[in-house]
């Protein structure tokens, strides 16, 4: 089902800015939160089950309730605007529309983690966003909602936005923390986790827009009534980012209860594929996932309907299945070739590794470079096998995930799409000319007549 | 001698003053910014130790940072640098073609710069744009839903711009 409630005003002209804000019920939590004690929002947002919107799906409650507190040592709360995972554009659009609900979150979530300077770091590109959300900050500051003794309860709070300057692994949280220190995107080597020594050595708590977001409607209607939306481990909404070959790409807020099919050829979300061509494949969670082919997206291997949700897109694990990840959703019709698409991923993240661990810096450069030989027909059939060990050599074997996202895409390419690979080999000329098509085992495919 | 307005000290006092006592090297990457949109688009190590010593910092500390963000230019570049994304989503919706199409039209490879100082192309990965696809970077904004008649459009607006 459509449910909107991060979403729920953005289509109210002037919500960007205080006043129509406000009158919509903007900054309600902030004055219910800040007669609460900080434990008890911790608790309110464990029981709402809100997980990371970052594309971790870590239980957020929880990461909270690990930030260490010493005595007379600063905290921090940092929020992860650095969104650069392919496919993935939602926080940007909860940021250019509706800079106050971040904000408003952010001033919650402060008081609950005892952050008195809290850090918005934002992907670089985004150049013109810092300007509205610095609007906003000015504005709530006016109106008393930040700076000193807030609503008279004696908490302090300042918000700065930092700019990143192109990198995608300064989303990874140690390499955010590092940039925002003024070095290079290094990721760092944990333990020690963030929560104990993040920024500048201090307790630090990194979180995604979205989440923080999300924060504002979980104080406002209570945990217990957040955690009613969606299914199981599923709560609440979930913002996605729609991207390929759709009728409508776009952001859309859903309640996990839909099924991907729906989603994909209802009108109230993608609107089907474009000319009427049939679905190939999907990467249903940001270009870090498992890619399914169109059988496996719409039907799990037990051949129930696949939901838009965490455990439903999870089912079967990487053998038939995919991750929700950061919500970006990447659609391929069937004129779209899979070796060519995987060799763009391979070059992004081969431009994107940081260097520092050698399973990541040679192995992604060496699959994207084995790709683009079968890509312009100088593969041989060896290279497949050879790229499957390459990756499962990269996976679990670096510093931090950027191995893992680097490698799963490449693996589920060759396990669900192999005869797409051989063909390429096989056919080195012709290749050059036309694509595939559809893999033989995502075809039939029904294209519902909505 | 490479400086920044007095306007300008001021907004990297401002900067500095958003960390704690000790920690203005969090400034780093802000002032490179302000740095390379002051003067002239990209970064050379005049305009870096300046920085460092503004920072006091070493200016190996500046250097390696510059150089790991692919926002900053080491290297002079045209006046409008186009950013086209190359990245999977975009190119299931045709920014090879874009790509190809400006080549073309300009004569140049990526990486390149016209003759006249006023374009480089510079193909990039994901902007987080991906469903307003083909697009590029320009500057400070996105120009998106890319066709040959936009790309057309641009240039001969920048073209006619850099006349007057
Ligand atoms: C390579 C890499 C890139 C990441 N990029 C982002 C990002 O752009 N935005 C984000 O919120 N999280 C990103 N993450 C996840 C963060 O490390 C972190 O888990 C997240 O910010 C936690 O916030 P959440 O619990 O609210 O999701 C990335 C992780 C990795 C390994
Ligand atoms: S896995 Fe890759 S990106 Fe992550 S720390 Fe290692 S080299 Fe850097
Ligand atoms: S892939 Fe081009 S903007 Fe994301």
């Amino acid at each position: 089902m459509s449910k909107k409630i991060l979403l729920e005003h953005a289509h109210i002209e002037g919500i960007r800015f205080y006043e129509t804000y406000r009158k919509n019920g903007g900054y309600r939590s902030v004055e219910k939160a800040l007669k609460m004690s900080p434990d008890d929002i911790v608790e309110e947002v464990k029981k709402s089950g809100l997980r990371g919107r970052g594309g971790a799906g870590f239980p957020t409650g929880m990461k909270w309730s690990f930030l260490a507190k010493p005595e007379g040592v600063p905290r921090h709360l940092v929020c992860n605007a650095d969104e650069s995972e392919p496919g993935t554009f939602k926080d940007r659009y909860l940021m250019e529309f509706l800079p106050h609900l971040l904000i408003e979150g952010l001033i919650v979530s402060s008081f609950a983690l005892g952050s008195n300077a809290t850090y918005i770091y934002i992907r670089g590109e985004y150049a013109w966003i810092p300007d509205i959300l610095e609007q906003a900050i000015a504005e709530a500051k006016a109106n008393g909602w930040l700076g000193k003794n807030i609503l008279g309860t004696g908490f302090d709070c300042e918000i700065y936005v930092q700019r990143g300057a192109g990198a995608y692994i300064c989303g990874e949280e140690t390499a955010l923390i590092e940039s925002l220190e003024g070095k290079r995107g290094n990721p760092r080597i944990k333990p020690p986790f963030p929560a104990i020594q993040g920024l500048w050595m201090r307790p630090t708590v990194v979180n995604n827009v979205e989440t923080l977001a999300a924060v504002v409607p979980i104080i406002n209607m209570g945990g217990d009534e957040y955690a009613k939306i969606g299914v199981g481990k599923s709560t609440g909404t979930k913002l996605l980012s729609v991207c390929g070959n759709v009728n409508k790409p776009g952001v859309y807020e859903i309640d996990m209860t839909i099924s991907v099919e729906e989603f994909i050829y209802s009108d109230a979300y993608c609107g089907g594929i474009p000319n009427r061509k049939k679905l190939k494949a999907c990467i249903p969670g940001g270009s870090s996932v498992p890619i399914l082919p169109a059988n496996l997206l719409l039907k799990t291997a037990k051949g129930e309907n696949r939901m838009m949700n965490y455990e439903s897109l999870a089912d079967g694990g990487f053998a038939t299945g995919s991750m929700m990840g950061s919500g970006g959703f990447i659609v391929l019709d069937e004129t779209q070739c899979i070796v060519r698409h995987t060799m763009s991923l391979a070059r992004f993240y081969n431009h994107e590794s940081c260097g520092q661990c050698s399973p990541c810096r040679e192995g992604t450069g060496w699959m994207y470079k084995i790709l683009k030989n079968i890509e312009y027909g100088h593969g041989k059939m060896s290279d497949i096998d050879l790229l499957w060990d390459v990756q499962r050599k990269i996976e679990g074997n670096t510093i931090c995930p950027l191995g893992d996202a680097a490698a799963w895409p490449v693996a589920a390419a060759i396990r669900h799409f192999r005869d797409e690979f051989e063909w390429h080999i096989n056919n080195p000329v012709e290749a050059q000319t036309r694509n595939y098509g559809l893999a033989h085992y995502a075809d039939p495919i029904h294209v519902p007549t909505v | 001698m490479k400086q920044f307005s007095a306007e300008q000290l001021n907004q990297v006092q401002a900067i500095i003053a958003r960390y704690p006592e000790g920690k203005q090297k969090s400034a780093l990457i802000p002032l490179l910014h302000l740095a390379q949109e002051t003067f002239g688009g990209w970064l050379d190590t005049e305009t870096m130790d300046y920085i460092a010593a503004l920072l006091t910092i070493k200016p190996i500390e500046v250097y390696e940072v510059a150089s790991f963000y692919s926002m900053f230019h080491m290297k002079p570049v045209g006046k409008h640098v186009f950013e086209v994304c190359q990245t999977g989503p975009c190119m299931l919706n045709g920014s090879d073609e874009i790509i190809a199409y400006i080549k073309e039209k300009l004569g140049i490879e990526a990486g390149q710069t016209t003759a006249d100082g006023l374009f480089t192309l510079k193909p990039v990965e994901c902007l987080g744009a991906c469903g307003y696809a083909p697009m590029m970077q320009l500057g400070k904004h996105y120009k998106e839903f890319l066709t040959k008649e936009k790309v057309d459009q641009i240039i001969e607006e920048l073209r006619t711009a850099s006349k007057h």
